[in-house]
C-alpha cells in the first residue's frame, strides 16, 4: 500500500510517497509523485493527467524505472507480511491509579465529570493502592519496566496516598527486580514548591495542563466559582518546568470549537518558554457547543498546516520546542509489535477506581459493563480483556487500508466506544485528524533530515 | 536516483525491533485522550526529545 501527500515549504509544493507496509518514506519530484500514482492506480484528478502526459515519454520512463528499482528492493508497494493479530493477555505492565474522584476545577471538556467519572467523590485509600502495586508485580512477569501514572481527578488532593504507593513500590523494586516509572498529570492549581520538588523527582513524566492563551484557558479550565485558572496554574507550571531539567515533562492542553486558531495556543506556550508541548483536540459528542465537528474539519485541517510550518520554523530558531504529535522517529521508533498492540487497554494496560476496581483504561472507569475485577481478587471477568485483545487493526474495518495504522495502532478505543457505541467504530473525525498529524510528521521529519 | 530521493527505509523491519515490552504504554506519556504509538520510544533506544540531542543526528 503506497500512500502519496504533498506539503508546501517555503512556497514550494514537496511531494512524498509512504510505503505502508516496509516503512519507507520518498521525497520523490513532481513527475515520480504523478508516475507514482499512474503506475499503482491511485486515484488521480484531471489534471495530475494532464500534466502527466505533457512529460517527455523518456523522463517518464526513467523514472518508472526508478520507481521499479525501489519496488525490487522492497521499498515500495510493499506486501503486508502480517494479516492478523491478537494482543496477549498474559502481561500487565502499566497502570493509571485513579487516586481521587474529585477536582478542583470544573473543565467544561472534562471527560471525567468534573473528576467523579459519574461515581461518588472519592480517594483512593494508601491500602488499594499498595494492593494496585502487588497486583502489578503479580501480573508483569518478567518485564522490569513497570508504570504507574497518578490520575484523577486531580491526584495532587490525595498526594497522602501517591507518596504512600511510591514508597511502597520502590521498597518492592530490588526483591521483584522491577523499576517503576511513576507518571503525574496535573492541573497545577496545586503545585506548592514543596510539592514540585517531590514530584520532580519521583516522577518520570509530569504532564502540566495548559491551554495556551489566557483567554482559550479560561474559557474553559476553571474553578468551582466559574473563575478563569490561568495565571495560577500558568505560574506554578513555569515554577514546575524551572526545576525540571532534562526530565520529561508537558504542557498539555486541548483545543475546542472555540479556539479552531490553536497554533497561536501552542505559540502561546513556547513564547512563555515551554519546550514540550502537547495540544489536543477535544473529544466531545458533536451535539456538544465545544466538540469538534465535520464542519470544523476543513478549518482544523488547515490549521495543522499553518502550525507544522511555523514548527519547523521555530525549530530553526532559539524558540526551538518539541510538539507531541509530530515526534515520530524514523530511525529508532517503536517496534512492529508495539504498533500492532496500540495503547494496551484492557490488555497491558489497566485502570484502577478509588474503591480497587479494575477497568480496561481510565475512560472506561465508571461504566459497570467495564469492570474487570478488583484489586482484592483480581481479574474476575477475563472476557471483557478477551475482547480488548482481538481489537486491533485487523479487527477494524477502516484501520485495514489506512496509511496511519501502525501510528496510531488502531486508535483509542475508548473514543471509538464512546462516540459510536462500537469497540471497533471509527470515530471518524479523530482519524481524520491522525492522518493529517502523521503526514505533516513525515514531511518535518524530511525536510529537517534534508536540511531544507 | 534522479527523481526519487529515499528519506527511511523499512523502519517497521530493523533488529532493534525486539517486542521486549519495555517500553511506555502509549496513554501514561501525554495523551489520555488519543492513541498515539508511533511516537513513542523504543525503551533501548530511548532519549529525550532536546534540541542539543537533535534526533536527526
Amino acid at each position: 500500500m503506497i500512500h502519496t501527500f504533498s506539503f508546501r515549504h517555503k512556497n514550494i509544493l514537496l511531494y512524498f510517497l509512504w510505503d505502508v507496509e516496509s516503512g519507507s518514506l520518498h521525497v520523490v519530484d513532481y513527475l515520480a509523485f504523478l508516475m507514482c500514482k499512474h503506475h499503482y492506480k491511485l486515484l488521480m484528478t484531471d489534471e495530475e493527467y494532464d500534466d502527466l502526459n505533457s512529460f517527455a515519454v523518456s523522463d517518464r520512463d526513467s523514472t518508472l524505472s526508478e520507481i521499479l528499482t525501489l519496488e525490487e528492493n522492497n521499498l515500495l508497494n510493499c506486501v503486508s507480511k502480517i494479516t492478523n493479530y491478537t494482543k496477549s493477555v498474559d502481561l500487565i505492565k502499566s497502570l493509571c491509579l485513579n487516586v481521587c474522584h474529585d477536582c478542583n476545577l470544573r473543565c467544561k471538556y472534562c471527560f471525567a465529570k468534573d473528576g467523579t467519572y459519574n461515581t461518588l467523590k472519592d480517594f483512593m485509600s494508601p491500602e488499594i493502592g499498595m494492593k494496585a502495586v502487588d497486583f502489578l508485580i503479580a501480573h508483569s512477569n518478567s518485564v522490569r519496566n513497570v508504570e504507574i501514572d497518578f490520575f484523577g481527578g486531580e491526584p495532587l488532593l490525595n498526594l497522602r496516598t501517591v507518596k504512600k504507593v511510591i514508597s511502597y513500590a520502590r521498597s518492592k523494586e530490588k526483591e521483584y527486580n522491577k523499576l517503576f516509572n511513576f507518571t503525574f498529570t496535573t492541573n497545577c492549581t496545586l503545585l506548592s514548591k514543596k510539592t514540585m520538588d517531590f514530584l520532580n523527582e519521583e516522577m518520570v513524566n509530569v504532564v502540566l495542563s495548559l491551554d495556551g492563551r489566557k483567554l482559550t484557558h479560561d474559557n474553559v479550565r476553571i474553578d468551582k466559582y466559574g473563575k478563569g485558572t490561568y495565571d495560577l496554574a500558568l505560574k506554578n507550571a513555569l515554577a514546575f518546568k524551572d526545576k525540571r531539567n532534562d526530565k520529561k515533562y508537558y504542557a498539555r492542553g486541548t483545543f475546542t470549537s472555540l479556539n479552531l486558531d490553536f497554533c497561536d495556543d501552542i505559540f502561546a506556550l513556547v513564547e512563555k518558554g515551554f519546550d514540550q508541548i502537547s495540544i489536543e483536540p477535544v473529544v466531545l459528542p458533536s451535539d456538544n457547543s465545544l466538540a469538534i465537528r465535520d464542519e470544523h474539519l476543513d478549518r482544523v485541517l488547515k490549521e495543522y498546516d499553518l502550525f507544522a510550518e511555523k514548527y519547523l520554523e521555530s525549530r530553526k530558531s532559539d524558540k526551538w520546542f518539541n510538539f507531541f504529535h509530530f515526534m515520530i522517529d524514523l530511525e529508532n521508533g517503536p517496534c512492529i509489535n508495539k504498533r500492532l498492540s496500540g495503547c494496551g487497554a484492557g490488555t497491558e494496560y489497566l485502570a484502577i477506581s478509588p474503591t480497587g476496581d479494575i477497568y480496561p483504561c481510565h475512560q472506561f472507569v465508571g461504566n459497570k459493563d467495564f469492570v474487570i475485577g478488583n484489586v482484592f481478587d483480581g481479574i474476575l471477568n477475563p472476557n471483557i480483556r478477551t475482547i480488548f485483545s482481538k481489537n486491533t487493526i485487523f479487527s477494524k474495518g477502516h484501520c485495514k487500508n489506512c496509511f496511519a495504522k501502525y501510528f496510531c495502532g488502531g486508535g483509542c478505543t475508548a473514543n471509538s466506544y464512546n462516540l459510536t457505541g462500537d469497540l471497533h467504530g471509527e470515530y471518524t473525525i479523530g482519524c481524520k485528524l491522525t492522518k493529517k498529524r502523521l503526514e505533516l510528521s513525515l514531511a518535518i521529519w524530511a525536510i529537517e533530515k534534508l536540511g531544507l | 536516483m534522479k527523481h526519487i530521493k529515499i528519506i527511511s527505509n523499512n523502519i517497521f523491519q530493523k533488529d532493534h525491533q525486539t517486542n521486549c515490552k519495555e517500553c511506555q504504554s502509549s496513554c501514561q506519556s501525554a495523551c489520555k485522550t488519543s492513541c498515539t504509538v508511533g511516537n513513542q520510544n523504543c525503551a533501548r533506544e530511548e532519549k529525550i526529545n532536546k534540541k542539543e540531542t537533535e534526533i536527526l543526528k
